[in-house]
């Protein structure tokens, strides 16, 4: 249950604070001394975060690991932490994916090396503080906040046209978050506080519940990212380094998803009913549309974007189909199944695009070229990397067996108990996401070695196989088992059900 | 009216500051060039002893004095502490730029003085009279500090435009005022607002006097369509009086619209809250908008100041006593921000070379790190990104004029805070994202780089914890 640390509040401000030592330490000459701190930081702040998973009650919906301060009592603005089942995994899939973003960075990056081991911790502190805020305020602060180290990751250590896509990319997500912002305020003046929970159990018009509806969907729908506002994404996940592309798959894109479950759906329960077949009809668009998007890549990164854009899509379809489904059955069980599914499928892409944009950037940093039509036959001088990076590719597709196959069957099966029409254009992705991603390895990995660089390619190090094999137990594990992870988030999911299904008008 | 000794001591830091910038006037002439530097310390102990005259007031029911033309309250008070604090920092950039540019004369601090005199009087001011008297004394000194360098063409030809634009504003809030004083037959504020009580809030000629009065506000805060003298001004001055212009006088302005809008016409709120509201669209699009264009940052700033002034005016219309107390607490963030952002671009000039451009700050995350870290900071907190100061600040504002029903007023000014990041972003671009030109170290004093380290850090650390001078913003305005 709780214990004496606070350790929520550790697992937000040991990166950070450790972010500043990089800085301070890294900027002489002593890059490799801030590079160890850098991923002693990391590994500590992993540790702290796994007491939550262990010290965690799975029998209960409430907030766990409490903590409550006053912060800015002009605003009833409090310092308030908390976890439930939904958010503490997403904590630790945080935490464990930077851990290997930093090793990932180690020789790579060369040019100002700790100003980015710093930039990626500071990130880990701010989006964990995303996870655990409980406060509307403190969420929001740290919601914005994490676009600054974002910024200058993608800014400084991207590709050609970083600026563009870092620009881009920055005035998108603020766009959609200043509407957030308002929504905010509006609910601070109805509620007279700020705490999410209040926000929770606060009575709402049906056209200040659209509107609110609307504005947090913008801010969400951005971070998503759902079809179309999703244009940010290809330009920034390819203009990003290695490391700022995984973590915008892995985590960034987790947040939108999370505020849905956090926010919209709690707080405006009513506007989401209303509302359901809009998302349900962008989340379709995402998984068919956007498919057949990546099919046609020519860019391995541009295709992993478009594909995580396209899994997304499952996870916003997952939530949404939950109006449709009470109606149908008149029970939360089959919902409960679609929603669960919508959060392994969350964790489960956080695997799997991170690994799948490592294993990019394996390739990367050897011939520094992005191309499909770069590579081919890398199998014969790779076969170490080769099998991983099928695994992940098999795992991406949804094979029964890894962690990809678990979330997406779990939303399609409850898809059937709301439409077969939603069911049907939903298992269309078990298709396409088959075609897009092993036509890529086809082209990439088999046939004869294509050109001199890839003939002189080295196989994978053994940091780059530490990497990729933590991500392949990852991906297996909760592929063959996921229930520790639905047990976790059983009860938050369906308190979360049953709250949504009492009208708040 | 019975004559009775008024009450010397209300004014004492207005009298303290008096003395010392006559004494700074007379001392400096027996000065030789060497020993400047003591006209320069003068004045800054001038500005430490009237903070502490200022401190040694507990915040209470406001004392009125001189015949009711005269007041120190909470609200009073505060400002003065910030304006002291402003000028200082000044001050203290501005010497070692001074210095390279044989500049350093004590004129800058004599004037210096005297507008920090202007605007105390036309915090405390109670009376029509009192509020023109501080505001010309101000005016006056600024435009003989814009011409003090006086070989440069766009420094004179600033003045110039800053005088006749600054004389016509004058005109303008005088003519207001006559009018005023015509309907309620009185100067003194609250006398003003039983008057306006009086006669109803449809009265024509109190109507048409607060047009001219805000005009002439509009003019001296320099929100548009009253802008056109303030980029000018701001890119023609010297940086060391850009920052001056830039941060204290933005104070003095707010407690101008204080007094006369709130403490003398709030009866008329229906009306000037209109006014305010076009304002503020207005100078939110076009101090944007027209930002974006600039390649020189000291008129890009100049911009940036009217569109903040913008966001000051939201609380302001939203005429409530949070919404004022969230003006007052924007103002005095804005003039932080203000000195932090102008203060950077006199760390990175030297002898003979402005960094006025904004491709000077190319590549400054290689030539210092540090400092780059700092523009940083100020960047994003002008643009309203948490957790800095400025994010607070916007909230303040915004959650004002929610409060008052006016949603949609704060749609319009988050969606030209969106155009409004691009250019705050693109000097972040700018500083990390692009090789410097010019790979020279930076050379400035150790007081500069203390200082300014310590005015960015401030904005951090007020941003992680805002609510004392939120708090202290709200109890300075009478509240609970």
């Amino acid at each position: 249950m709780s214990s004496e640390l606070p350790l929520l509040s550790l697992v937000v401000w040991t990166p950070i604070i450790g972010g500043l030592l990089v800085l301070a330490i890294g900027s002489g000459k002593h890059v490799l001394e801030a590079r160890v701190v850098a991923l002693l930081v990391a590994l500590l702040t992993f540790a702290v975060s796994v007491p939550l998973y262990v010290m965690f009650d799975s029998s209960t919906f409430q907030m766990q690991f409490v903590e409550l301060y006053p912060w800015i009592e002009r605003f009833k603005v409090n310092y308030h932490l908390g976890v439930d089942g939904i958010s503490m995994p997403l904590i630790i899939l945080t935490t464990f994916t930077t851990v290997l973003v930093i090793l990932a960075g180690w020789e790579v990056i060369q040019y100002k090396a700790a100003q980015y081991m710093a930039a990626f911790l500071i990130m880990e502190g701010l989006m964990n503080g995303v996870f655990a805020a409980l406060d509307g305020m403190l969420f929001y602060v740290f919601w914005e906040a994490m676009l600054i180290p974002m910024f200058i990751v993608i800014g400084i250590w991207g590709g050609p046209r970083r600026v563009y896509a870092t620009i881009k990319f920055f005035l998108y997500t603020f766009l959609g978050s200043v509407f957030m912002l308002i929504s905010l305020i509006y609910m601070y003046f109805q509620a007279d506080s700020f705490a999410i929970l209040d926000f929770h159990s606060l009575r709402l018009g049906m056209t200040a519940q659209i509107l609110i509806f609307l504005a947090f969907l913008l801010a969400f729908a951005v971070k998503v990212p759902m079809w179309p506002v999703h244009t940010w994404l290809p330009d920034a996940h390819v203009e990003a380094p290695t490391g700022g592309s995984v973590i915008l798959a892995a985590i960034m894109l987790k947040l939108g998803a999370y505020g849905f479950l956090r926010f919209s759906l709690p707080m405006v329960p009513d506007a989401s009913q209303e509302l359901d077949w809009l998302m349900i009809s962008l989340s379709l668009i995402a998984v068919v549309y956007i498919g057949f998007v990546a099919l046609v890549q020519k860019d391995m990164k541009k295709l992993v974007a478009y594909s995580s854009i396209s899994h997304m899509g499952f996870v916003t379809l997952g939530f949404f189909i939950a109006f449709t489904i009470f109606e149908n059955t008149g029970s939360w069980k089959g919902a409960a199944m679609g929603m669960e599914g919508a959060i392994v499928q969350m964790i489960s892409h956080g695997f799997i695009s991170g690994a799948m944009f490592l294993s990019i950037g394996v390739l990367y940093d050897r011939v520094h070229s992005r191309e499909i039509a770069a590579y081919g036959g890398v199998t014969n001088t790779m076969p170490v990397f080769a099998t991983f990076a099928v695994l992940f590719a098999m795992s991406n597709a949804g094979l029964p067996g890894t962690s990809g196959f678990v979330g997406e069957f779990m939303v399609i099966l409850s898809a059937f108990k709301a439409n077969f029409w939603y069911a049907f254009l939903a298992a269309l992705t078990l298709i396409l996401g088959a075609a897009y991603t092993l036509w890529m390895v086809k082209r990439v990995f088999f046939g004869e070695v294509a050109n001199d660089n890839v003939a002189k390619l080295k196989d994978i190090n053994s940091r780059e196989f530490i990497i990729l094999a933590l991500l392949a137990v990852a991906v297996l594990f909760f592929g063959l088992y996921p229930a520790p992870l639905l047990d976790v988030m059983g009860p938050s999911v369906q308190h979360l059900l049953e709250h949504i299904a009492q009208s708040k008008l | 009216m019975e004559f009775e000794i008024p009450n010397m001591s209300v004014a004492l830091p207005e009298m303290f500051i008096l003395g010392m910038a006559c004494l700074v006037l007379v001392i400096d002439l027996f000065l030789n060039d060497k020993n400047r530097i003591v006209t320069y310390l003068l004045a800054q102990a001038a500005l430490v002893g009237a903070a502490m005259a200022s401190l040694g007031h507990q915040f209470g029911t406001p004392e009125i004095a001189f015949s009711g033309t005269f007041v120190r309250d909470g609200m009073g008070d505060t400002l003065k502490l910030f304006i002291y604090i402003s000028v200082f920092v000044v001050f203290l950039y501005s010497r070692s730029y001074l210095q390279a540019r044989n500049l350093f004369k004590g004129e800058f601090y004599v004037l210096g003085l005297f507008g920090v005199l202007g605007m105390m009087v036309m915090v405390s001011a109670h009376s029509l009279l009192t509020i023109y008297l501080g505001l010309e004394l101000l005016s006056l000194s600024m435009y003989a500090l814009v011409a003090m360098n006086r070989d440069s063409t766009l420094a004179s030809e600033a003045a110039m435009k800053y005088f006749v634009l600054g004389a016509l504003a004058s005109g303008m809030l005088l003519y207001g005022m006559s009018m005023l004083y015509g309907v309620t037959g009185s100067l003194e504020l609250s006398q003003i607002g039983r008057g306006v009580a009086a006669a109803g809030s449809g009265d024509m000629v109190l109507v048409f006097g607060l047009v001219f009065t805000v005009v002439g506000l509009a003019f001296k805060l320099g929100a548009v369509p009253f802008h056109m003298w303030v980029p000018d001004v701001y890119q023609g001055s010297p940086t060391a009086v850009t920052v001056y212009i830039g941060s204290a006088p933005k104070i003095a302005a707010f407690a101008m619209v204080m007094r006369l809008l709130v403490d003398g016409l709030e009866g008329l709120q229906e009306h000037w809250q209109g006014m305010l509201i076009i304002l503020v669209i207005l100078s939110l699009a076009i101090g944007n908008i027209t930002a974006i264009a600039q390649t020189n940052i000291k008129r890009m700033l100049a911009y940036s100041t009217i569109a903040h002034v913008g966001y000051l005016l939201l609380g302001v219309l939203s005429g409530t006593q949070s919404g004022y107390a969230s003006s007052m607490f924007y103002t005095i963030v804005y003039a932080l921000m203000s000195l932090g952002g102008f203060g950077m671009i006199m760390l990175l000039s030297r002898a003979g070379f402005e960094a006025d451009t904004l491709d000077d700050f190319k590549g400054l995350n290689e030539r210092s790190p540090w400092f780059a870290f700092m523009m940083l900071i100020l960047m994003f907190s002008m643009a309203g990104v948490p957790v800095f100061l400025g994010f607070w600040a916007k909230l303040s504002v915004l959650s004002a004029v929610v409060e008052a029903g006016m949603v949609w007023l704060a749609v319009v000014a988050v969606i030209f805070s969106i155009i409004g990041a691009f250019y705050y972003l693109r000097i972040v671009k700018l500083m990390y994202f692009d090789k410097p030109e010019d790979s020279s170290p930076l050379d400035s004093e150790i007081d500069v780089r203390v200082m300014l380290s310590a005015n960015s850090l401030a904005i951090l650390a007020l941003g992680l914890f805002p609510g004392a001078l939120m708090g202290l913003c709200i109890r300075a305005l009478g509240g609970a």
